[in-house]
């Protein structure tokens, strides 16, 4: 079996000549233009779900034309950042979902989640409230088994 | 805008036209230099846009169309965007650390709104720095970009530069070389653009038309 690389002048033949390249050149800057376009809406999703997925990819060294060894460079950078970053999204959904769950079986049954807690932050909402499950009328409800989901008031004041 | 010449195409080096043939460098001769002080109009408009951008939008900003365009430009001419910033999220960076789109002066505001508006960047130069029409192309072998403090830089050969009949004026997205700043002295300012990939012509023209109704008010 033979292998040949496209790139490769001296196994081309000749064959690949300078339109072919301008050709490779943009498709690359096209697969860059579709990874950025993916990375900025994951950034942007990551944002509102009050995250952070790391998005930086190296430059080179000031505006030029890129050759193709370059704009690979640049679009396996993308590719990589964009691959960690859906992860990062996709663990980020988990544990919110995970949080929900949590919450809903709260809701359920309190009596089976005594002082259980889910914060809001967990459920990738804004605030500082947090879900816990608490007896109704303190110690009275307590020994009797009354328990409920109260949600607490929000964010400490500020000093 | 009576005595404002239309704007008008720049040239683009072939070679690089046929590598990035979407990459457009339009030019108007904005008129003399404009007052000091932009008008209470002016600082009123980005007071106003000052109190509606908010944090989230300065990371929203990389999914509108405009910025993006740009965002995706500095990636394939291997400039990182998170690192030197496009001219619009530069702006909106400017505006969430220094709570508001402080007021620098008729040209600066009248450059500022056109990109915080419309995602454009616009800037100015001397027009009497310059020698024959604008354009962009790949800096040669030995060209220097001169500094404020008389000395120069060396310029690669191939970094992409805004140049005229006598060498480089800018780097590209970067801003105007000393010799070709605005300064006091300065008595014709000609406004240039930069049109990528995914930008249409009308943000184009309006970017141009915002600064020069700020900077050139009728």
């Amino acid at each position: 079996m033979v292998l040949i690389d496209p790139y490769a002048q001296e196994l081309t033949l000749g064959l690949v000549t300078e339109t072919d390249e301008r050709a490779a050149r943009r498709t690359l800057r096209d697969q860059i233009a579709r990874l950025e376009a993916q990375l900025a809406d994951c950034v942007a999703t990551a944002f509102a779900a009050r995250d952070v997925v790391p998005f930086a990819i190296a430059g080179a060294h000031g505006p030029r034309v890129l050759g193709i060894a370059e704009l690979e460079r640049v679009r396996d950078d993308l590719a990589e950042r964009l691959a960690g970053a859906r992860r990062e999204l996709t663990a980020i959904g988990l544990a919110q979902e995970r949080a929900r769950v949590r919450l809903e079986r709260m809701l359920l049954a309190p009596g089976e989640h005594r002082f259980a807690r889910v914060s809001t932050a967990e459920l990738g909402e804004g605030g500082c409230g947090v879900y816990q499950v608490r007896p109704r009328l303190g110690l009275i409800g307590m020994l009797a088994g009354w328990w409920h989901v109260k949600l607490s008031s929000g964010c400490p004041l500020a000093t | 805008m009576s005595g404002v010449a239309e704007p008008e195409r720049g040239w683009v080096d072939a070679e690089l036209a046929q590598e990035l043939p979407e990459l457009v460098l339009w030019t108007v001769v904005a008129g003399a230099q404009p007052a000091r002080r932009s008008s209470p109009e002016v600082r009123r408009r980005l007071g106003m846009l000052a109190s509606r951008f908010r944090g989230g939008d300065a990371v929203q900003l990389r999914r509108r169309p405009v910025p993006h365009a740009y965002r995706v430009f500095f990636r394939q001419i291997g400039l990182d965007p998170d690192d030197q910033r496009t001219p619009a999220e530069e702006a909106a960076m400017r505006r969430l650390i220094h709570g508001g789109f402080e007021s620098r002066g008729a040209l600066e505001d009248a450059l500022l709104l056109a990109v915080v508006e419309t995602g454009v960047p616009v800037w100015a130069l001397d027009d009497a720095t310059l020698d024959g029409p604008l354009g962009v192309r790949g800096a040669r072998a030995g060209e220097q970009r001169p500094r404020a403090d008389g000395f120069a830089d060396d310029l690669p050969a191939g970094r992409l530069v805004v140049a005229d009949a006598a060498g480089p004026v800018a780097v590209l997205f970067g801003e105007p070389d000393a010799r070709h700043a605005v300064t006091r002295r300065t008595e014709r300012i000609r406004l240039f653009t930069l049109q990528v990939g995914g930008v249409p012509d009308v943000h184009v023209e309006e970017a141009l038309w915002t600064a020069l109704d700020a900077g050139w008010p009728r």
